[in-house]
């Protein structure tokens, strides 16, 4: 039974790391109606510019951090203003592809900056079991997921407030809801975009940092963002609690699964089972756990 | 002037059916066709073959297939490569188990497998559409990829995972050189896209689109929804199949399941996305620029002299930079190009 809850732990713990990058999805599709595949890019940018400005310069972590953030800042102006203000009005379909092909772009550019070799991370938290439960309770779970565990939570916490109680959030779901309309009311869309990718490029940060210690900064990060999709599709595009909730029974089922199915069929399922599992999920809900209902109209 | 089609009149209903009503057009498609089949073949060198044409046509053959799902259908689909996949295993395994069997016929049935597959996952865009399909098309994709490697029965328990195609031999003879090979592959793109061209021109192709521009009212004035999409997802993945046998027969000869991994699934939804989506002719386009583009950055920065690790990387930001260009710029891709060309060239030297 200790096994069991160790397995599920791991997974819930995993699954809120997973929940992290699924934020960034949201985020963006929740403003500007845009999924935007390059937030996996955007994890892998992030962490690798972080790193790789700590071994360049020689600068301190705490340093580098806000310095990449501003890096991010300068990515979003630049993605909003190349990238979307030309494909306004478009069809979301053409925005997804454009942000496929800013993927591309981005991963491109990170290693032609910084290099393909695989960097080490230390955030200086130690990914050493917690003694405490180890005594009490016999289970074994890592100090670094609980840390992370806690990031995520206030990350959350303070972005839901921004969405609800702030003047700028109100503006992002006013945009979300309706661009033109917005746009009659005088909601500067363009600063909006810029925002939210910024934040977008904030949580990638987080997550790229989180995920590299973990890890390794390496290119495989942006296999993690797939992880994400099916977390995404489980919640709903639309909902932050939705993400979280789904990152939490993706990551939980699949530790789960690898551990008690993987065995009778060879293993390694980890990488399509939570598909699986959100698209039989989506036969039931086709929006999502959380989605907004999909009205339709002739 | 480019050429007028002044003059011919269509007085029968066979005539005005034609796929190429216009005389210049079906000359200009006869010569294409002589060049690839005739000339082609005399002057190429064996590079040029096994390098350039072959994938070409591979490739075009596999995004004509996802033009008809996300072109004409609409379902836009991540997993084209997990449909070739099952298409050169399946024709692999047929090959293996029937002595005897004709490689057409294992072809076509290896296609078929792969259509069935195509259903199967095609199912759940009944329910869901848009981005949440897109996204659990990725399932079909890291699935089938991890049941060919996982199940050795699929790979005949080669330990590496590895399949040798076997020699391809058609009527005693046997398709060993490039330029065989090259033919073959030319010979069913060439019927494929025949195939295809015509069933667009039906009431399925109509369907389809009907289906892409408005589900709910497709189905409101008649069309059944289930029949058209999963047909839709049949007969591309029927296409994509092919395509797929094609690659590890004509193409690659030794493959694993990992060579149709997600990075093919996108190179082939670039390759509609830059040659056109819902247009043939743009399959081909996309094809084209997508095999010759790295080709290309890749002597451009022999030149420079840069090393391949930035050649690389490079060739990853002009990709993206690429597709977002044409999607700015042109969102109906090469074809509209060519259309838009084709037009001025019409009226050229008058202003209309």
């Amino acid at each position: 039974m200790n096994f069991f809850f160790e397995v599920l732990i791991g997974g819930l713990l995993s699954g809120i790391m997973y929940a992290l990058v699924a934020l960034g999805f949201v985020l963006i599709y929740k403003a500007s109606g845009v999924f935007n595949f390059a937030q996996g890019a955007m994890v892998f940018f992030a962490a690798l510019t972080c790193v790789s400005i700590t071994t360049e310069f020689g600068l301190s972590l705490w340093l580098a951090i806000p310095i990449t953030m501003a890096v991010m800042v300068v990515l979003a102006l630049a993605i909003e203003k190349v990238v979307l203000r030309p494909l306004v009005n478009q069809s979301e379909i053409t925005l997804f592809m454009a942000t496929i092909g800013l993927t591309f772009f981005i991963e491109g550019l990170a290693q032609l900056m910084w290099g393909s070799q695989v960097k080490r991370l230390d955030l200086g938290i130690p990914d050493v079991p917690m003694q405490s439960l180890l005594d009490q309770f016999n289970i074994v779970i890592s100090q670094f997921d609980l840390v992370a565990a806690g990031i995520c939570a206030v990350l959350v916490t303070a972005l839901a407030f921004i969405f609800s109680k702030t003047k700028i959030g109100r503006a992002l779901r006013a945009v979300a809801d309706d661009h033109q309309a917005a746009l009659a009311v005088g909601i500067p869309l363009q600063h909006i975009w810029a925002i939210v990718w910024a934040a977008a490029g904030f949580v990638a940060l987080v997550a790229g940092l989180l995920w590299g210690a973990r890890n390794g900064v390496q290119f495989a990060l942006t296999f993690v963002a797939l992880k994400a999709l099916p977390v995404l599709i489980l919640g709903g595009f639309t909902s932050i609690p939705g993400a979280i909730v789904g990152g939490l029974i993706i990551g939980a089922s699949e530790k789960l699964a690898e551990v008690y199915i993987g065995p009778m069929v060879g293993g390694g399922i980890e990488g399509w089972f939570p598909y699986v599992l959100a698209l039989l999920f989506l036969l039931i809900r086709p929006e999502g756990l959380f989605g907004e209902r999909i009205i339709r109209r002739i | 002037m480019f050429y007028r089609e002044a003059g011919q009149f269509r007085t029968t209903y066979q005539a005005d059916n034609q796929v190429l009503p216009i005389r210049q057009d079906r000359v200009g498609m006869m010569i294409i066709l002589a060049v690839a089949f005739v000339a082609i073949p005399l002057f190429a060198s064996p590079y040029t073959f096994s390098a350039i044409l072959i994938p070409f046509l591979i490739f075009a053959l596999a995004a004509l297939g996802l033009n008809i799902l996300t072109g004409y259908a609409g379902q836009v689909s991540l997993g084209s490569a997990a449909f070739m996949a099952v298409g050169a295993f399946a024709t692999y395994n047929f090959m293996l188990r029937i002595p005897g069997i004709p490689i057409l016929l294992a072809f076509v049935l290896g296609g078929l497998c792969a259509a069935m597959v195509g259903i199967a996952f095609g199912l759940p865009s009944l329910r869901i559409r848009g981005f949440y399909l897109a996204a659990s098309t990725l399932a079909t994709q890291f699935f089938v990829v991890w049941a060919l490697t996982k199940i050795g029965w699929f790979t005949n328990y080669s330990s590496s995972g590895v399949i040798t195609a076997q020699k391809v031999t058609i009527l005693g003879y046997d398709f060993t050189s490039p330029a065989s090979k090259y033919l073959l592959t030319l010979g069913i793109v060439c019927v494929m896209a025949m195939l295809a061209k015509n069933m667009i021109r039906s009431n399925v192709g109509r369907s389809w689109m009907a289906v892409r521009d408005m589900d709910v009212a497709a189905e409101v004035i008649g069309f059944r929804l289930m029949r058209t999409k999963l047909l839709a997802f049949a007969v591309s993945s029927f296409y994509c199949g092919v395509a797929g046998a094609l690659y590890a027969y004509a193409y690659l000869g030794t493959v694993e399941p990992e060579a149709y991994n997600l990075d093919l699934s996108f190179r082939i939804l670039f390759m509609i996305i830059i040659g056109g989506v819902g247009s043939i002719l743009g399959s081909f386009l996309g094809a084209a620029f997508i095999v010759l583009l790295p080709i290309g950055l890749n002597m451009f920065a022999h030149t420079l002299g840069l090393p391949t690790s930035v050649a690389s990387n490079l060739e990853l930001m002009v990709f993206g930079a690429l597709i977002i260009f044409f999607l700015i710029v042109e969102p109906h891709g090469l074809a509209r190009l060519w259309q838009i060309g084709k037009e001025k060239l019409r009226l050229w030297p008058f202003p209309h």
